[in-house]
């Protein structure tokens, strides 16, 4: 489907994801730069009341980047926000998804707003955010 | 301690990242990324890159390269463990690629409540320049801190 078809109501990307693991988490933590150890180190989080790890709010939005630029050439992609509203548990197993919400000309130029989630399998949604693309 | 209002204007010291292909490599490995655009020059190329391009939520990586990162948490009196991120936004300029080094400047831009003052939410704003001092992108991140009884 070319960005030209795009209707409101379209979900244009999904991207299923694997099980997060504590391997994951750590690749991320060096890939990321974030070395908050809350991610990583049991003893850290249970110091927090927490009983485990929980995986990095930046690595969901980074897959959720992934379904943005799995159907927009990045060069395209003018803003990209979300909230982080759940926490992602260590083997929670995201689905990213972008659904068209409008698309407008401005200056001449097609944009569309798409609505974005991402939700585990047991239907938390732990982001919800929206992007801004250039269509055709 | 609750955080006060007088933190707004407070400014973090920049830092600057140059950004090599290898850690580039590394972020793609860390988020799955199958794309060769996004690890593979060849592909970059095809697709009209000049490099490897850094993907859209890469930036926040360049301030935690600082060699302490949540120094600016440390000054407010926020333990790390009662943090959380709240919301993320950025908004594009031009693309960044491998070979670019990338500067910041943050801000702390707003302060507010909610519950009663048990989570306090603290925005700041990142403008991202390149070499050129052109500019990037811009980020608005918003911090949760919790007011837990830690030990």
């Amino acid at each position: 489907m070319t960005t030209a078809s795009w209707q409101p109501g379209d979900v244009v990307s999904s991207l299923a994801l694997e099980p997060i693991s504590r391997t994951t988490l750590s690749y991320f933590s060096g890939a990321s730069g974030d070395h908050n150890p809350i991610h990583l180190d049991t003893d850290v989080a249970a110091s927090a009341g927490l009983d485990d790890v929980f995986a990095q709010g930046m690595l969901s939005m980074a897959y959720l980047a992934r379904a943005v630029t799995d159907v927009v050439p990045q060069e395209r992609v003018r803003r990209l926000g979300v909230r982080f509203t759940a926490i992602t548990p260590v083997h929670g197993q995201p689905t990213c998804r972008a659904t068209v919400e409008s698309v407008e000309t401005v200056d001449g130029e097609r944009l569309a707003t798409l609505a974005l989630d991402v939700r585990l399998a047991d239907g938390t949604t732990t982001l919800a955010g929206t992007a801004l693309v250039r269509v055709d | 301690m609750p955080l006060d209002r007088s933190v707004i204007g407070r400014a973090t010291r920049g830092e600057s990242l140059l950004i090599s292909r290898s850690r580039l490599r590394f972020f793609a490995k860390a988020t799955g990324q199958k794309d060769p655009v996004y690890t593979d020059l060849d592909a970059a190329r095809a697709a009209g890159h000049r490099d490897l391009p850094v993907p859209p939520s890469f930036f926040t990586a360049i301030e935690l390269e600082s060699p302490d990162p949540f120094a600016w948490l440390d000054e407010l009196g926020v333990d790390l463990r009662s943090i959380l991120h709240g919301e993320q936004e950025f908004t594009y300029h031009r693309m960044a690629y491998a070979g670019d080094e990338l500067r910041t400047r943050s801000k702390i831009t707003d302060l507010y409540d909610k519950k009663g003052g048990a989570l306090q939410f603290i925005v700041r704003r990142t403008e991202i320049t390149n070499q050129a001092a052109e500019p990037v992108a811009d980020a608005v991140s918003v911090t949760v801190v919790r007011q837990l009884s830690l030990t």
